[in-house]
């Protein structure tokens, strides 16, 4: 606007000083002429363009002096606070954790004669001891290695047969930084079999596993090995997995002397949010075993048998499960409201043989296993602190069993029956619990349980106690 | 057949991997971090907020979707100060992604930056929920976000090198935009200098220390837990001896004990965003401060 203004005065001026005369003159003269004007006219640009600029720069110099002056003024006061770091001899340290658990439990029928028709139970499995007790001690520590490398290492200790036993649950390693998503974990582990075998039993919504986990984990299946998985790089949560494991615990009872284990297990997850207030998380695992002569005696469970009574699988066993977990909470804040839903159904398939020893004499069946099951449940935060929770579980078993051989001098029919693999009985179980955690720390749970996992019926009532001492626990979806 | 659709599959993976390396990809923690983020990133970036403001950014759970965003993400903002130390650890473990662990360009934690305040001399669970390194809701003071636009600018252009230009500029305008609304909001606060609130959760603490105002209680009697009767009557009979300017509490909060409070002691309740997002009014970062100087600057004296 300026520069057009000038352009015109100048252009005025300059007209003005010509000779009127101008008409007159050679058409040379009014070349020259010409020329001269837009000669004069372009140095004049010029100088304006260049005088525009330095204005402006120096009107932005100001602007930004005063910008870098108030703000060199903010941060000098605000700077004078000191920015602390935490330091000290013990900044390096791992995280740790102590968690104490106990819990007071009553049954209508006898506890240490429980056992699950249909299903040969080992590892771990049975229900807690009746009466008070101190049922495990967990101490957790945990940090990044460096750069490359995270541990954890878990120590359980509990009490058995009068004497304290310790137990390195869990230690493992996970990378960190491999790329494209991938990930490795070595170490023991709970494995990926299903949703609620990773997690530990003082995360659980329940004071006693599901009896999916009971029957075909011997409660909870971890092992020595290697773990290898990688994320899709979606929106959605893809997930897909392989763990080679040693297989020599429950349920897999193989040869762990192998290079890479006896015993592999394939998961492939997928999640995502739906909206603000849902989200899910659907997984599928496959557990491939080759157990050899695996133990589980007290499956029958006749009193006067258990002492002297063993039996043994041998063959190949295949567990395939479909987890489903689904969360809501309005607009996404657990804190006052929120309800989890959780199942998971197992589906496995065993060949091989079986054995039944007693003493010196035993039996040898040709024995081929189809078990099914799964449990659902839901858990809701009503009010701050406060949930509730429901859980149904429910087994079936299609086995079949012929004698090869027989040396108890029992007949074939009585010695079938007593492996306690045979059974139209379908085990199921009702649970509902209520608990309270005053803060992220401390849990108090009371539960009932009708329990029909046996024939007779049980009523199972549990009080439990869950402190967590140390770091804050994580919040595992 | 079937190998085919998986070979597919994999191919699409792959390539809207690819794709998504165009822009910078930030995952913040907190909705102010992303507001920052696009502050200072403009359309070089693209922001997630892992909470909104309608959520406690204490209890969240890892969840997958969480686990799926952090694993592209290049750039992690949190507040830190153990303000996620609930979920953010596991799910940095399960996301595995080198860019943004500790350590990194890519890892970014605010509080690392700023003066924190009530750090605490005595650490005990009993104390309710406290943060070993100090109080982590460094945000709400605007001279805090002063600073992390600086720190953000840095780290995108070290990311970026080749966009450095694009954030220094966008850095500079914001700066310039930021001051001038400082001074106004410094000037529109002048009243509420020396003057104390009674707050709900120990959140406010960075605005009140801006604003020189003083926390004359909270409403929880212990960080992060509800307040009790007890504790609410004991208040009661503090108002009657001093005065507070108003209750504060957070569109969030629970609002029967601030309500009850007030119905008692005649003070004030005001309802105030927490941060960006959290009412309709504070969409952005400046109108977030605007809101609340808004707000407290109208109460009666």
């Amino acid at each position: 606007m300026k520069n057009a203004l000038l352009r015109a005065c100048l252009i005025v001026v300059v007209g003005l000083s010509l000779p009127l005369s101008v008409h007159a003159s050679q058409k040379d003269d009014i070349a020259e002429l010409k020329q001269t004007l837009e000669q004069i006219k372009h140095q004049y640009e010029s100088r304006i363009t260049d005088l525009e600029k330095r204005i402006q720069a120096a009107e932005e110099n100001a602007i930004n002096a005063e910008t870098k002056a108030q703000t060199a003024e903010r941060k000098a006061a605000h700077a004078e606070k000191k920015v602390t770091v935490n330091r000290g001899d013990n900044a390096f340290n791992p995280a740790i954790s102590l968690i104490v658990q106990g819990s007071a439990s009553s049954y209508s029928q006898d506890p240490e004669a429980w056992y699950l028709p249909g299903f040969q139970t080992g590892g771990e499995a049975g229900l807690k001891s009746e009466g008070l007790s101190l049922t495990e001690t967990e101490l957790t520590a945990s940090a990044n290695v460096d750069n490359w490398f995270f541990a954890q290492a878990t120590i359980g200790m509990h009490e058995h047969h009068g004497s304290t036993e310790l137990d390195i649950e869990e230690a493992f390693v996970d990378t960190l930084s491999l790329p494209a998503g991938l990930g490795m974990r070595f170490g023991r582990f709970y494995t990926e079999t299903g949703y609620i075998n990773a997690s530990h039993s003082h995360a659980w919504d329940f004071a006693d596993a599901p009896l999916v986990s009971q029957a075909f984990l011997g409660k909870q299946y971890r092992d020595d090995g290697l773990r290898l998985s990688w994320i899709a790089p979606t929106d959605t949560f893809v997930e897909a997995g392989t763990e080679a494991l040693r297989g020599e615990r429950f349920p897999a009872s193989g040869n762990g002397s192998k290079f890479v284990g006896d015993a592999q297990n394939y998961f492939l997850r997928l999640g995502n949010d739906l909206g603000s207030s849902h989200s899910f998380r659907i997984g599928l695992s496959h557990l491939r075993t080759n157990p050899v002569n695996r133990a589980g005696g007290d499956a029958h469970g006749h009193d006067e048998h258990t002492e002297t009574q063993s039996l043994g699988f041998s063959g190949n066993s295949n567990l395939s499960i479909a987890d489903l977990i689904w969360k809501w909470a309005p607009e996404g804040d657990m804190t006052h409201r929120n309800l989890t839903l959780q199942g998971e159904y197992f589906h496995r398939d065993e060949d091989g043989s079986v054995t039944l020893t007693e003493g010196t004499e035993g039996a040898l069946f040709d024995y081929n296993g189809a078990q099914r099951g799964f449990y659902l449940q839901g858990v809701y935060q009503f009010i701050p602190s406060w949930r509730l929770g429901i859980r149904y579980d429910r087994l079936w078993s299609d086995n079949s069993l012929s004698v090869l051989s027989n040396t108890t001098g029992e007949n074939d029919n009585e010695v079938t029956a007593e492996t306690g693999l045979l059974s139209d009985y379908k085990p199921e179980r009702w649970t509902a619990m209520v608990d309270w955690s005053p803060s992220e720390f401390s849990r108090l749970r009371l539960q009932y349980a009708l329990d029909e996992s046996r024939p007779e019926k049980d009523n199972q009532v549990q009080l439990q106690y869950i402190m967590t001492l140390g770091a804050h626990g994580t919040h595992r979806y | 057949m079937y190998r085919t659709h998986l070979f597919l599959l994999f191919a699409v993976l792959l390539i809207s991997s690819s794709n998504a390396s165009a822009a910078i990809a930030v995952f913040t923690c907190e909705p102010e971090w992303k507001a920052l983020a696009e502050e200072i990133g403009g359309d070089k970036v693209t922001a997630f907020t892992a909470t909104t403001a309608k959520q406690d950014p204490h209890h969240i759970q890892a969840r997958p979707s969480l686990i799926a965003k952090l694993r592209r993400a290049d750039l992690l903002i949190c507040s830190g100060a153990g303000l996620e130390e609930g979920w953010l650890p596991l799910l940095l473990r399960r996301a595995r992604n080198p860019n943004v662990q500790s350590g990194q360009p890519g890892h970014l934690m605010a509080a690392e930056h700023v003066p924190l305040l009530e750090i605490p001399t005595r650490l005990d669970r009993s104390e309710g929920d406290i943060h070993s390194q100090g109080n982590p809701h460094i945000h709400l003071d605007p001279r805090n976000l002063q600073r992390l636009a600086e720190v953000t600018a840095e780290r995108m252009a070290h990311l970026d090198p080749g966009n450095t230009v694009h954030y220094q500029a966008r850095l500079r305008d914001f700066e310039r935009r930021w001051n001038n609304a400082l001074t106004g909001w410094e000037h529109d606060s002048e009243v509420l200098h020396g003057r104390s609130a009674i707050v709900h959760h120990m959140e406010w603490i960075y605005l009140l220390d801006w604003l020189g105002m003083e926390r004359l209680a909270a409403l929880e009697p212990k960080p992060g837990l509800p307040p009790s009767a007890r504790h609410l009557k004991r208040l009661k009979t503090l108002l009657e001896k001093q005065s507070a300017l108003a209750i504060i509490r957070s569109t969030r909060a629970d609002q029967r004990p601030s309500d009850w409070l007030a119905a008692q002691s005649g003070a004030p309740v005001v309802v105030l965003p927490y941060t960006v997002g959290a009412t309709e009014e504070s969409g952005d970062l400046f109108r977030l401060f605007e809101e609340i100087i808004k707000q407290l600057a109208a109460q009666p004296r």
